[in-house]
């Protein structure tokens, strides 16, 4: 549309987005099916989904969503499992950098919105900001009716039954509601639907949120939202009710109890460690000086392969006292030791 | 409760499947407690007919009228899409020839028989297991194969776990269509046992589908003996079997080899 004419001859012509990638067209499509979304809470509006420069699972619905509603004064932010700094988070925060050269942060007060992969974060939303969700499955009946046709009159007629049978059938098989993730809603008592493969201990995060809660799924060619305010109910048993994940010990890093913790196989001797899965939370936390039982004292050396103390991750380096090799080699957890252990260490030694 | 009018009454049915005739001119009712079966050979149309009367399938001409719960009598093609699938898990039910068909079967026979309890609303997990072990327990299926799926039930099991998730919630109507085909006789006389007592107990009115006219003497009242979709001759089941007007009849009778 606007080739740089002033480009010299001898160079590659520079390549040129139109804000945020997709062209105005697409992303007006985009809006309007966002808008019936939101005009119709829980309900799945279908778009014409593009071709994203990036593989399908990849987070390409919920590009869609953030490139659609992204203004230029908007702060982005971007989490995978609830981290800032992962490959995925990482790749999606930079594209919109170079596509429209919007302001990000990691921050979760100060972005306006967020687009997140499986979770919702720690902080509290506040009104005004738009929390946009990568979807992978967006039929939450899926997996019990095969047909999209059936699937559709079934909500159609808010005919519900059969999720209720997959709740009773996790009940008969391992005496409680197993499902821990994906955990299905019903949204302003009438939608039943799939809140996208975040904990259900962030389920109650949804109910009568202040922030704009959107759902894209690229594949599948979906979109569905929540608005401010919405009623959202996860499904249970009167015998069985609803209940969130409880961890026995608070962030090793930061103290934080009440948040959702992943775990941090340290060693292949047993050792682990429980920290908080939502990166900004707990960066935020220790930089108020709240210390968990395996935060490095003030004085200790970084070890060889993690010679800088990330800003995000404090100096969570070394914390068993175990040789550091072994912390690289051990601490398996490949999304965030990807993202910070291991790329910083790499970088480290290649300079 | 008794009353005159009938529970399900058909008019000029017909069904045709381009030109190719399903069945027609049917005109059939049945009361409350009343078993009919429909018997005839492969083709002629007796199925066709049981998906008219079910609603499963459109009818080209003609219709069907049921007496609700409420005892109100309503055309079944006015009712809307929500009624029609309220009744067909509430006050109906179908046991088909292939289990596979009327089961789920990646989910334990317990969720098999409470999902239309589920579907009309019960959320009381305690309720629904002892609702769905005491249905077991009828149609006598051991109480600790609750949790197992029916692919690990044999095929008399699975159409007897089929007869129970459809009368969990003691339906006026059930529809069968061939459900003792495919088991061997000795299974076959036990589930046809267990229906029959089932039918005194719960008062319920069939329409069997058959080929099997030892089923039919066995349970129905009243038989249809249909050849090429049409309804050539009906009445009491002792009289139509014993003395057998229509030649087709009595070709069928006389073709019985006897035990």
């Amino acid at each position: 549309m606007n080739a740089p004419a002033t480009a010299p001859a001898s160079s590659m012509p520079a390549i040129t987005y139109n804000f945020a990638y997709l062209d105005e067209q697409t992303k007006r499509m985009i809006r309007r099916a966002i808008l019936k979304a939101i005009a119709i809470p829980g309900y799945q509006v279908p778009f014409a989904s593009r071709e994203m420069p990036m593989p399908y699972g990849w987070g390409t619905g919920g590009v869609q969503v953030t490139a659609a509603i992204l203004g230029a004064d908007d702060v982005l932010k971007v989490i995978d499992q609830g981290s800032d700094d992962t490959t995925n988070a990482v790749a999606i925060r930079t594209f919109f950098e170079t596509t429209a050269g919007v302001a990000t942060t990691t921050r979760t007060q100060d972005a306006t919105i967020i687009q997140t992969r499986h979770r919702i974060p720690e902080a509290e939303l506040k009104a005004g900001q738009t929390i946009v969700f990568q979807v992978p499955i967006p039929e939450p009946l899926r997996f019990l009716e095969p047909r999209e046709t059936e699937t559709r009159r079934l909500h159609g007629l808010a005919d519900y039954g059969l999720m209720q049978v997959k709740l009773y059938e996790d009940i008969a098989r391992h005496g409680h509601i197993a499902t821990t993730y994906a955990y299905p809603v019903k949204v302003e008592d009438r939608y039943v639907m799939d809140p996208s493969p975040i904990p259900k201990f962030d389920n109650p995060k949804m109910n009568d949120s202040p922030a704009l809660q959107l759902f894209g799924a690229g594949r599948e060619k979906r979109i569905y939202a929540i608005p401010p305010y919405t009623q959202v109910v996860s499904l249970d048993f009167e015998d069985h009710p609803f209940k969130v994940q409880a961890f026995k010990e608070p962030c090793a890093l930061c103290g934080a109890t009440g948040v959702y913790l992943d775990e941090v196989i340290l060693d292949d001797k047993g050792g682990r460690m429980f920290v908080c899965s939502d990166t900004d939370h707990c960066a935020t936390r220790q930089a108020e000086g709240h210390t968990g039982t395996m935060s490095a004292p003030y004085a200790a050396q970084p070890g060889p392969l993690t010679p800088s103390p990330s800003p995000a991750r404090g100096e969570g380096g070394n914390p068993t006292g175990i040789p550091s090799p072994l912390v690289g080699e051990g601490g398996s957890r490949p999304s965030r030791e990807t993202g910070e252990g291991f790329a910083t260490g790499e970088s480290g030694e290649a300079r | 409760m008794t009353t005159d009018t009938p529970l399900l009454t058909a008019q000029g049915l017909a069904k045709y499947y381009g030109h190719r005739l399903g069945c027609r001119d049917v005109d059939l009712t049945l009361h409350e407690g009343e078993v009919l079966a429909i018997v005839g050979e492969s083709g002629s149309g007796k199925s066709t007919l049981l998906g008219l009367l079910s609603t499963e399938l459109a009818p080209t001409a003609g219709r069907v009228a049921y007496r609700m719960r409420d005892g109100e009598t309503r055309d079944l093609a006015s009712l809307s899409e929500a009624e029609r699938r309220l009744l067909l898990r509430t006050d109906w039910g179908f046991v088909r020839q292939h289990a596979e068909q009327g089961l789920r079967m990646a989910v334990s026979a317990g969720g098999n028989v409470g999902e239309r309890l589920m579907a009309v609303g019960w959320r009381h997990y305690g309720d629904i297991r002892s609702e769905a072990t005491d249905w077991l327990s009828r149609v006598e299926i051991a109480a600790e194969r609750i949790d197992d799926d029916p692919r690990t039930f044999s095929g008399g099991m699975r159409q007897r776990l089929q007869i129970a998730r459809n009368l969990v919630t003691r339906p006026r109507l059930v529809f069968m269509d061939e459900p003792t085909s495919g088991l061997d006789v000795s299974v076959q006389a036990r589930l046809l046992d267990l229906i029959r007592q089932l039918v005194e107990e719960f008062g319920l009115a069939v329409v069997i589908v058959t080929h099997d006219l030892a089923v039919a003497r066995l349970l129905s009242h009243r038989i249809m003996v249909m050849k090429s979709g049409r309804v050539i001759e009906q009445g009491l089941t002792d009289q139509v079997l014993d003395d057998p007007r229509e030649p087709y009849t009595q070709l069928l009778v006389s073709s019985v080899l006897a035990a």
